[in-house]
This record gives C-alpha cells, sequence and structure tokens, in this order.
C-alpha cells in the first residue's frame, strides 16, 4: 500500500531520450564576447553593412543593461566571456545547396531525434528548417514552397536573398533593446529561421524549425522572423533538444511575428531542452522573447507551448493586437520536475479596437519544480470594447513543489471586458486511488490525469505535435508521484 | 474467495478496526450496517488497498493470495471492485476513456485481448441500458458534474462493465431515490451469480428490499458485533443501532460471520 507509493520516489527516471552528443568537427569561435567577436560572426556569414551595424548597436545597449532580476528565478550570475558565441559544424565549401550535400553525420542525429530531413521521409505536410548549435543546416521542402512565393528558410539565407524584407522587419516587433536578453541576442544572433508568406497565400503545410544544441559551452542565440502578409495563413511548429552535460548552457532566442491584415500565424512550441538532473545539475537556461504584432485588421496570432524542458525558462510570448478586431491567444502547459525553474506567461497588449485575448494557461509542479505564470494584460486608452479571458490552473504533485501567479492588469479603458479565472489543485491521492482501483497502473493513472488537465492546450496544437506532448510529459513526470 | 481473520488497520495512524472476522464465499451477498463512523469506509477501503489504510494485524486472503502484498490496481485486476461513497472528478479525463482504460488494463492482466473501440462502445452501451444513463455522461469529464445520483449510476455501470469477482458496494445507496435505488439493486443482481460476490456496505436497511442478502453483519467502533440473516436488518430499522453499540455488548455477541 504505502510502500507502493515510497518506491515510486526511487522509481527510474527515463532517461532523457535526445540526450546523446554528436561528434562533429566543428568551426567554434573561442569563448568570449567584445565588438571585434560580433565583427567576426557577421563577417563569418558575409553580411551586409547595416546588419553589421544594427548588432554593434544592441552590443552597446546590452553593456548597459543589467540583467532582469523580478522573475521567480534563481541561477547562478553567467560568465558572458565564458561561452563561445559561434559554433558551426564544418563543411565543405560554401555549405549543402541541397539535402545530398548535407553531412551523413547530421542527417542521422536528426533521425536519432525522430525529425528525418530527406523529404520522401517526411511526414507529408511538414517543411523543416533545422537549426544545428549556431547555423541552419538543412531546410526541406523549400523548392515547393517556392512555387507559391513562400520564402521559408535559413536566417543567414533570408539576409543574403531577402535583405529588404530582413531590413524592414527585424526588430520592429522586438526591438534591439526591449531586454537583457533580447539585446544579447541582438548582437550575437547567428542563424534561424525566416518565413514569408505572401499576400492570400494559405501555407499548405506546417513549417518547423527543430533546433539542436550540440557544441558544449556554446550558446544558442537564434532568430526567427515570420511575417504573414495581408490575408495569409502560415502554421509553424518549434522543437528543441540538446545533449546532457553537467554545465548549463544559455539559449536566448527571439521570436518575432508580424500579421498583416486578416493574416493568421499559428505559432507551436514543444520545447524539450535538456532539463538537468534530479539535482539540478546542468541543463539549459531557455531565456526568450517571442512576440507577435497583429499589425493590421482582424489579424490573429496564436502562441501555443508546451514547455517540458530546461533547467530555467524565462519566456512571455507576447501579441501586440494593434489592428482592430485582431485577436491574440496564448495556449500554454509548463510542466517542472525535479529542480526546474519556469517563469512563463504572456502579454497580451490590446491597442485597437474590439481587440480580444485569449489566456489559457496549465502549469504542473512536480518534485521540487517551481512554476510560475507571469502575464500582463494590458488595454490601452483607445481599444474600446476589449475582450481578455484567462484562465489559470496549476496542478501540484507532491508538497515540495512550488506553483505561483502573478496576473497583471492595466485596464485604461472603461469598456474593457477582462476576466481572470485561477485555480491551484494538486494531483489528487483520491484521484489516483480511483484510477488504481479500476486497474490503472500509478504512471498510467498519474498520465491520464495530467494529460485531462493539459486537454484545453492539447487540444490546439497540431496533431503530430499533442502525441509528440503527451509522450514528453509522461517522460518528464516519470517517477514524479510520491 | 474472501477471508478476513482477525483484521487491525488504522488509518493515518488512527486504530479503526479493532479484529474483524468474515468469510465471504462465491455467489453470497454480504450486507455490512452499521452507524455511522463504525469503520464501514475503512474496511471497504482496506480491502481495496488505499494509501494511509495501514493493516496493523491480521490475515486478508482473497483467492488464495494475500491481498496485503497486492497494490490497489494489481487487486482491481485479480477482480476486486469499489463502489465509492464519494466517486472522484478527475476534469479532462472522458469518462468513458477512463472506463475503457480500466477494462483493457484487466483484459491484459488476465491474457484476454483488448477490446477495440467498436467492440467495447457496443458493451458499454448494452450495459448502459441497465443503469438507465444518459449516454452523453459517457463523454464528459469523470464525474465532473454530475448529480449525485449520476455518479453513483456511473460507479454500477463501471462495475457491470468491468465484471468483478468481488464487488464492494459502499453506501451506492445513500442519497438516492427510489428510482436509482432500483436501478443499483439491477445492476447488482444482474451479476449475482455463483461465480460472483458482493458486499454490500450501507446504512440502511431500504437496500436491502431489493437486493436480498444472505448474511447481514453489523459494525461497531471496529468490530462484526452481530451476524444474521435478512432479519437482523428489518431488527436493526425497528430498533436502530442503540442496543448493539456497546462495547460490553460487542464483546458478547462476536460471532464468526457466514463460514
Ligand atoms: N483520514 C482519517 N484520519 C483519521 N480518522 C479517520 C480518517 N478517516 C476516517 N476516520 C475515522 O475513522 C472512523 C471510521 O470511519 P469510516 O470508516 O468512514 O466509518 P463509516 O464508513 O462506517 O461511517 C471514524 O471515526 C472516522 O472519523
Ligand atoms: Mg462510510
Amino acid at each position: 500500500m504505502s510502500s507502493n507509493t515510497l518506491d515510486l520516489d526511487t522509481l527510474i527516471r527515463r532517461d532523457y531520450a535526445a540526450g546523446f552528443v554528436t561528434d562533429m568537427d566543428a568551426d567554434t569561435v573561442p569563448p568570449g564576447l567584445s565588438e571585434d567577436v560580433i565583427r567576426l560572426i557577421s563577417a563569418k556569414k558575409n553580411e551586409p553593412q547595416f546588419l553589421l551595424e544594427w548588432r554593434l548597436k544592441a552590443y552597446r545597449h546590452w553593456l548597459s543593461m543589467e540583467t532582469p532580476q523580478w522573475a521567480q528565478v534563481h541561477y547562478p550570475p553567467i560568465d558572458y566571456q565564458a561561452i563561445s558565441y559561434y559554433s558551426a559544424p564544418k563543411r565543405k565549401g560554401d555549405g549543402p545547396s541541397s539535402l545530398d550535400e548535407v553531412d551523413p553525420k547530421l542527417i542521422e542525429t536528426y533521425n536519432k531525434l525522430g525529425i528525418p530531413l530527406q523529404e520522401q521521409e517526411m511526414l507529408a505536410g511538414v517543411a523543416v528548417d533545422a537549426v544545428f548549435d549556431s547555423v541552419s543546416v538543412a531546410t526541406t521542402f523549400k523548392d515547393k514552397l517556392a512555387k507559391m512565393g513562400i520564402i521559408f528558410c535559413s536566417f543567414s539565407e533570408a539576409v543574403r536573398e531577402h535583405p529588404d524584407l530582413v531590413e524592414q522587419y527585424l526588430g520592429s516587433v522586438v526591438p534591439p533593446g526591449d531586454n537583457f536578453y533580447a539585446a544579447l541576442n541582438s548582437a550575437v544572433f547567428t542563424d534561424g529561421s525566416f518565413v514569408y508568406i505572401p499576400r492570400g497565400v494559405r501555407c499548405p503545410m506546417e513549417l518547423s524549425t527543430y533546433f539542436r544544441i550540440n557544441a558544449s559551452n556554446t550558446g544558442q542565440f537564434e532568430r526567427t522572423l515570420i511575417i504573414a502578409d495581408e490575408a495569409s495563413h502560415v502554421s509553424y511548429l518549434e522543437g528543441c533538444t540538446a545533449p546532457m552535460r553537467d554545465e548549463n548552457q544559455l539559449h536566448a532566442a527571439v521570436v518575432e511575428l508580424v500579421a498583416l491584415k486578416d493574416a493568421q500565424i499559428k505559432y507551436s512550441t514543444v520545447q524539450n531542452w535538456y532539463p538537468g538532473d534530479e539535482e539540478g545539475r546542468g541543463g539549459i537556461y531557455n531565456f526568450v522573447t517571442k512576440r507577435g504584432a497583429c499589425r493590421g485588421d482582424n489579424a490573429k496570432i496564436s502562441w501555443t507551448q508546451v514547455e517540458t524542458g530546461s533547467a530555467i525558462t524565462w519566456k512571455y510570448p507576447s501579441v501586440l493586437l494593434e489592428g482592430d478586431n485582431s485577436v491574440g491567444e496564448f495556449y500554454s502547459v509548463a510542466l517542472t520536475n525535479n529542480r526546474q525553474q519556469a517563469d512563463t506567461g504572456t502579454k497580451m497588449i490590446h491597442i485597437g479596437k474590439n481587440t480580444s485575448s485569449t489566456i489559457i494557461s496549465k502549469g504542473i509542479s512536480a518534485g521540487r519544480g517551481q512554476n510560475a505564470y507571469r502575464g500582463l494584460v494590458k488595454v490601452l486608452k483607445g481599444a474600446e470594447n476589449a475582450r481578455n479571458y484567462t484562465q489559470c490552473d496549476s496542478l501540484l504533485m507532491g508538497d515540495r513543489c512550488g506553483a505561483h501567479t502573478f496576473p497583471y492588469i492595466e485596464v485604461r479603458n472603461r469598456s474593457a471586458q477582462v476576466e481572470h479565472e485561477a485555480t491551484t489543485s494538486k494531483i489528487g491521492d483520491d484521484q489516483l486511488f480511483y484510477c488504481r482501483q479500476r486497474g490503472l497502473s500509478e504512471e498510467d493513472a498519474v498520465s491520464m490525469i495530467v494529460n485531462g488537465f493539459c486537454k484545453q492546450v492539447f487540444n490546439v496544437l497540431p496533431m503530430e505535435f499533442a502525441v509528440e506532448a503527451q509522450k514528453l510529459l509522461d517522460i518528464s513526470l516519470e517517477g514524479a508521484v510520491g | 474467495m474472501l477471508s478476513i481473520k482477525n483484521l487491525h488497520a488504522q488509518v493515518d495512524g488512527k486504530q479503526i478496526l479493532n479484529g474483524i472476522e468474515l468469510e465471504v464465499k462465491p455467489g453470497e451477498v454480504h450486507a455490512i450496517m452499521g452507524p455511522n463512523g463504525s469503520g464501514k469506509s475503512t474496511l471497504a477501503n482496506v480491502l481495496a488497498g488505499r494509501d494511509n489504510y495501514t493493516v496493523t494485524d491480521g490475515e486478508l486472503i482473497y483467492e488464495g493470495k494475500n491481498l496485503r502484498e497486492l497494490a490497489p490496481e494489481e487487486r482491481a485486476r485479480e477482480g476486486v471492485f469499489l463502489a465509492f461513497q464519494y466517486p472522484v472528478e478527475i476534469p479532462g479525463v472522458s469518462n468513458i476513456y477512463l472506463l475503457k482504460a480500466a477494462l483493457n488494463a484487466q483484459r491484459k492482466h488476465r491474457g484476454e485481448q483488448e477490446l477495440d473501440a467498436i467492440d467495447f462502445i457496443a458493451l458499454v452501451k448494452e450495459k448502459m441500458k441497465l443503469v438507465e444513463m444518459k449516454e452523453e455522461l459517457l463523454y464528459r469529464s469523470v464525474n465532473e458534474g454530475f448529480s449525485g445520483g449520476e455518479k453513483k449510476r456511473n460507479e454500477i455501470l463501471q462495475m457491470m462493465v468491468l465484471e468483478p469477482k468481488l464487488a464492494i458496494l459502499d453506501e451506492t445507496d445513500s442519497g438516492l431515490d427510489i428510482d436509482a435505488l432500483k436501478v443499483v439493486a439491477q445492476g447488482v443482481n444482474s451479476l449475482r451469480s455463483k461465480e460472483h460476490a458482493v458486499i454490500l456496505v450501507t446504512h440502511y436497511q431500504r437496500l436491502l428490499d431489493y437486493i436480498v442478502p444472505d448474511y447481514v453483519h453489523v459494525l461497531a467502533q471496529g468490530k462484526i458485533v452481530k451476524s444474521g440473516g435478512r432479519e437482523l436488518a428489518l431488527d436493526l430499522e425497528k430498533r436502530g443501532y442503540g442496543w448493539i453499540d456497546q462495547p460490553d455488548n460487542a464483546k458478547s455477541a462476536t460471532v464468526g460471520a457466514g463460514s
């Protein structure tokens, strides 16, 4: 009876399956950060002058900034001079122009992760940009998409091939000096994905980026920019993994979304960076700035995230509701087990008239995990008839973990309707017993209850991701009862 | 089928059961009655293996197996079913999903093939007719927003789908109107056969008008203080529990029941 439960505490935690290292010859810049390093990165990538200057400006700004202290997370100060800001698998010549030229070791790495890069083997309907450490190593289905005028490529390629679009939109949603980590990213970002959907086009497949950190002592600073022109639609997926290492690694990404009039962007993340071990050794510091702007009437941006990995997660995917009738959504599941910490939520800034936003946040804390929801709903003066609905649920497993909720509401217009609901519950011994009494194993019972708790979010994930997310939760929670 | 000897048990460190003796054979229906707080639910939970219900002494043998060594799910898969006095809500988990997972876990344990969705639905629909439950409830979250009566009907539905060898019903009758009571009775009576045994925990004798028990036991202060046939329940109804609820009386009235 009680002994069964106690045993669970020591039950095997299934290994972090993505924790392997690929032995690659890499071109890595020595650790340290200075204007020279930034010039070197920019030169390696043959960047136009405007971008180098943009980076340097961000860097100088960053030097004047301090690390944010307001989040409910704790970690020792990061030595930014000990990080290498550029690591790329060595390649012959100018880099692969087709998949046949991609290093087989890389293809194998992605195969192991369940992300086949050979187009014929891929899930039909998903195009992938694979980012390995600092660079994009392959982008699939590019040609097919290009025929519709869709640009889907690595950020570096976009800088070379579409500098005007990059110059027009880069930093237009997340300015280089927005916050400490965004400024750092703006100075040193190395690669990422770029998407442009032309006017009136519905992207026929899911676009996705798969981020992989491999090298040690490197940070990953990628930048994603998605532009949905008027009346276009796109659904974008993002996945991430990293090897198991004892030291912490920094991942400071910036994602900018621009939805013009009548356009819709759905951005889904399944974040499974290495979370560290049970004692809290190692793991990724995931300090990410994600923001979208509904820059025209009737535009819609929807963020869905399932955050199971990382030692520390610090991210607030947000929407600027500029256009009239624009819609912002944020659906989130954040899980912290062992010593993981998450401080995550969203900002919905209502600027246009009749704008509406929905926030559904599900936090799960197990082990000694600490999970904070932090959200801002801001209704500006001119935002007549703004609507927000926020639901914020926390689930606790065991009594050594914590859940915290910090909802901030600022309303400057009397016609606004803002609703907030919050619940905190413990995964009930009585719920577990009920399921077990019907014949389910304790693990299956936990999985069923937790998945039930997350259902509202899983329901809005694209199919392939929903299955993946469910599996991830199960793996991340193994041994969490007791 | 079930043999309980000298059962002593604690709940969260508090001594509740003080030497229960009970023998249940296949095919029998035993009613366990007793005043509030006498330990009826404790006995039911101990049989099902709930956490924090610790057996401190005595024997629990079920089908030749020592129940004390089995986890709750193992007991369930061996055919022990508890209809809960207070069925819990599980948000986001559909009722039918839980039931299918439960049935298939049990079938797997017995080496039978798992039922696919089509066969499963057919089975559930057939059973549902007997419990007169709204089909819509199958697709709602487990017990969420169910009325008291709906929760109890749902417990009975689960019992009928799982067809346990030993069903323990903990006050499934309390708070039910007469129609619902009949449904519960129908469910139990449909399970009644040579192979199945039932332990009916109840506070009132009302249910026993519809399910005629083979034995009635009276529990007081964690002990069976009186055992008898159907007429004992009627006696209790007339005279209340006062006359047996005395420690002295209890000592002299202890009998090995049903053996
Ligand atoms: N978790 C618990 N901790 C301490 N005492 C409990 C707990 N649960 C039940 N009890 C006590 O155990 C006794 C028996 O309870 P119970 O088995 O529920 O009785 P019944 O079902 O016959 O009404 C009661 O005195 C009750 O207060
Ligand atoms: Mg009771």
